[in-house]
C-alpha cells in the first residue's frame, strides 16, 4: 500500500518549484445487477447475444438493459438476438493510453446485431484496415475462455 | 417577473500548455483578483459584496476528490457560501443564474480551473466510461470521437477537408486573441498530413493539453446596473444529456444539444438563431465537433455545416462567426471551456474583443459539452439590449 502510493518529487530545472508526482490507490468493486448479469452469463455459457424488448416502444436493448430509457418501464421479456450484424462506424485507434485490452492499433466499432435496435460497442479484428467500411457485415468471435466479461466476445469479424 | 441576471466583470488566465509555475488555487486567483478588481467588490455576508461563489473543477483532473478544495481560499468561500459544479463550467453559470433568480443572493463570484497537464487524459476518460461495458475495452473520448466523427462524416457526406478547414479558420483566429495558447499559420494541407491519431481524427483535428481558469460576477440587474457600465444579460440557457451508452446512440445526431438550444432559444424569444445571433463560440475538442454542433444547434440544417464552412459564413467578418477566439482547437481545457466560451460572447457583446470583435454584436451564443460524443450539452444566450 504504502508503495501504491508513494510520491516522487522533482525540483523542474528551469522554474523554482517543485512538482510531485503521486498516485491514488482505490480499488473498487462493480456490480453488474441481475439484467447485466444474465446478459453476461449467457455469453459465458451459452454463446448467445441476449437483448431486452420494450414492446411499448418496440426496442431490443443490447446488451440487454433492465429500463426502457423512451418509457422508463421496467423490462423483462429475453430476447435472443443474432451474432451477425452491420458495422455502423468503426476507427483505427493507433494511440496507446495504458488501459487498453491489446495493443494498439485497436479497431474499435459499433456493430448492431441482427434483432437488435441498437449498437454493441466492441472492437474488430481479422480484417485489413483498408477493407474496413460501414455497412460491413461481421460475426462475434467468442473467447475460448469465458468468464463473464464484455471480453467474452473477443472481437467482431468479416463474415 | 424576476429581475434579469447580468454579467458584470469577466477574466480569463491566458492559456497554456503547461503552468507548472502556478498550483490550481494560484492559478484561478489571477483571473478572481481582476473581476473583483475591476468591480471593487468584496466578499461579504451582509448584501454589500460578493453573495456566494460557484466552482467548476473535475476530481479526476485535479487528482482528489472535492476538488473545489484545491481553491478554497482563493475564491473567498472561506466561511461562506459555495457550491462546485463537476463536468463543464457554462452549467456553473447556470448554477449561479439560478441562485440569483431565487432571490436570495443578488452577486455571485463563477471560478472554473483546469491544468491538463498534471493529469493522465486518456486515463481519465476511460475513467469516465461505463465500468463492465465500455471502459474494459479501453476506449478514451478520442477513439470514441472518432467513431463520432466517422458516423457524421458518413452519414451527411462531411469531408476530412471541411473538418481541417475548421483547424485552419480557428487556428488563425486564435491570432487575434491574446488569451489564446496555440495560435497558427495552417493550411488544409498541414491538417491532413498530420499524424493519424485515431482515423478520421488526425493530430491537427484535436486541441492541445491546456491550463487555465476563468471567472466572472453575475448580478441581478438592479445591482449589475450599479457594478458596471456595460452589463450582458444572459437571455437564455438550457442544457440536456445524451444517452450513455454509445451505441444506444445514433452518434451522427447530435438530439440533447438540438433540445437544449430549443429550450434556450425560447426562453431569448428566438425564432431563428441563424439570423438572430451575431457570433457564436462554440466547444469543439475536435474539428468534426464544431460542425456537428453547429447543425445542433440549429445555426444550419442537418448535412449543411460542410457547406457552410466552405462558404466563408462563419469565419470573422462572415456572416456568423463562429469562434473568432480561435476556439477550443487552439487550446482551453475542458471543464472551463465552456467559461470561456460565455467571457469571450461577454466581450465580443462590451465591444472589447480587441482584433477579433466582430462589428456590431448584439447578441452572442455560448456553447460547452461535457463527457463522450459530446453527452452534455449547454447553451446560454447573451444579449446586450
Amino acid at each position: 500500500m504504502a508503495e501504491l502510493m508513494q510520491d516522487r518529487v522533482e525540483k523542474l530545472k528551469d522554474l523554482d518549484v517543485f512538482v510531485y508526482h503521486g498516485k491514488i490507490y482505490i480499488p473498487n468493486t462493480y456490480t453488474a445487477g441481475a439484467v447485466g448479469s444474465r446478459f453476461l452469463i449467457e455469453i459465458r455459457d451459452n454463446k448467445k447475444i441476449m437483448g431486452t424488448r420494450c414492446s411499448t416502444c418496440d426496442v431490443v436493448y443490447v446488451p440487454a438493459r433492465s429500463v426502457c430509457k423512451h418509457c422508463f418501464s421496467q423490462l423483462d421479456k429475453w430476447v435472443e438476438v443474432s451474432d451477425k450484424g452491420t458495422l455502423l462506424t468503426y476507427t483505427v485507434a493507433g494511440q496507446s493510453n495504458g488501459v487498453q485490452p491489446v495493443d494498439p492499433p485497436i479497431i474499435y466499432g459499433i456493430v448492431q446485431l441482427d434483432g437488435a435496435s441498437t449498437g454493441m460497442v466492441h472492437m474488430l479484428s481479422e480484417v485489413d484496415f483498408e477493407k474496413l467500411a460501414i455497412g460491413m457485415r461481421v460475426r462475434a468471435v467468442f473467447a475460448e475462455k469465458r468468464v463473464g466479461s464484455i471480453l467474452d466476445i473477443k472481437y467482431f469479424a468479416p463474415l | 417577473m424576476a429581475e434579469r441576471v447580468g454579467i458584470v466583470a469577466v477574466a480569463q488566465t491566458k492559456y497554456s500548455p503547461n503552468r507548472a509555475d502556478a498550483n490550481e488555487g494560484e492559478l484561478v486567483y489571477e483571473a478572481v483578483k481582476q473581476v473583483l478588481q475591476e468591480t471593487g467588490l468584496k466578499f461579504a455576508q451582509d448584501g454589500t459584496g460578493i453573495d456566494a461563489t460557484v466552482t467548476c473543477s473535475q476530481d479526476f483532473w485535479d487528482g482528489r476528490t472535492i476538488s473545489s478544495c484545491n481553491v478554497m481560499s482563493y475564491v473567498g468561500h472561506h466561511h461562506s457560501d459555495e457550491d462546485k459544479v463537476a463536468e463543464d463550467s457554462l452549467n456553473a453559470v447556470y448554477t449561479a443564474f439560478a441562485r440569483i433568480l431565487s432571490g436570495h443572493q443578488d452577486v455571485v463570484l463563477v471560478a472554473t480551473h483546469c491544468k491538463e497537464s498534471q493529469g493522465d487524459k486518456r486515463g481519465i476518460e476511460n475513467a469516465a466510461m461505463d465500468p463492465i461495458f465500455l471502459r474494459v475495452l479501453g476506449l478514451d473520448f478520442l477513439s470514441a470521437a472518432a467513431l463520432q466523427a466517422r458516423r457524421y462524416m458518413y452519414k451527411y457526406g462531411i469531408t476530412p477537408y471541411q473538418c481541417a478547414r475548421v483547424v485552419v479558420k480557428n487556428r488563425g483566429n486564435a491570432k487575434r486573441n491574446p488569451f489564446a495558447q496555440e495560435p497558427l499559420d495552417l493550411t488544409v494541407e498541414d491538417v491532413l498530413g498530420s499524424q493519424v491519431l485515431a482515423s478520421p481524427i488526425r493530430r491537427l483535428d484535436a486541441k492541445p493539453t491546456s491550463d487555465g481558469a476563468c471567472a466572472m460576477i453575475l448580478a441581478t440587474e438592479r445591482k449589475a446596473k450599479k457594478l458596471c457600465q456595460k452589463p450582458i444579460w444572459i437571455e437564455g440557457v438550457s442544457n440536456c444529456y445524451e444517452t450513455h451508452y454509445l451505441g444506444d446512440r445514433d452518434l451522427a445526431e447530435c438530439d440533447a444539444l438540438v433540445k437544449a438550444a430549443k429550450k434556450a432559444y425560447k426562453m431569448a424569444d428566438i425564432t431563428d438563431a441563424r439570423k438572430q445571433v451575431n457570433v457564436a463560440e462554440i466547444s469543439e475538442e475536435y474539428s468534426y465537433q464544431e460542425l456537428l454542433w453547429m447543425e445542433g444547434l440549429g445555426l444550419c440544417g442537418r448535412g449543411e455545416a460542410g457547406k457552410i464552412i466552405d462558404s466563408g459564413m462563419t469565419q470573422l467578418g462572415g456572416q456568423l462567426p463562429v469562434n473568432p477566439s480561435g476556439g477550443m482547437l487552439s487550446g482551453n481545457p475542458t471543464v472551463v471551456a465552456g467559461m470561456t466560451r460565455i467571457a469571450e460572447g461577454v466581450l465580443q457583446l462590451r465591444g472589447e474583443a480587441g482584433e477579433r470583435q466582430v462589428t456590431g454584436a448584439k447578441r452572442a451564443l455560448a456553447h460547452g459539452f461535457t463527457g463522450v460524443c459530446g453527452q452534455l450539452q449547454g447553451v446560454m444566450i447573451l444579449g446586450k439590449a
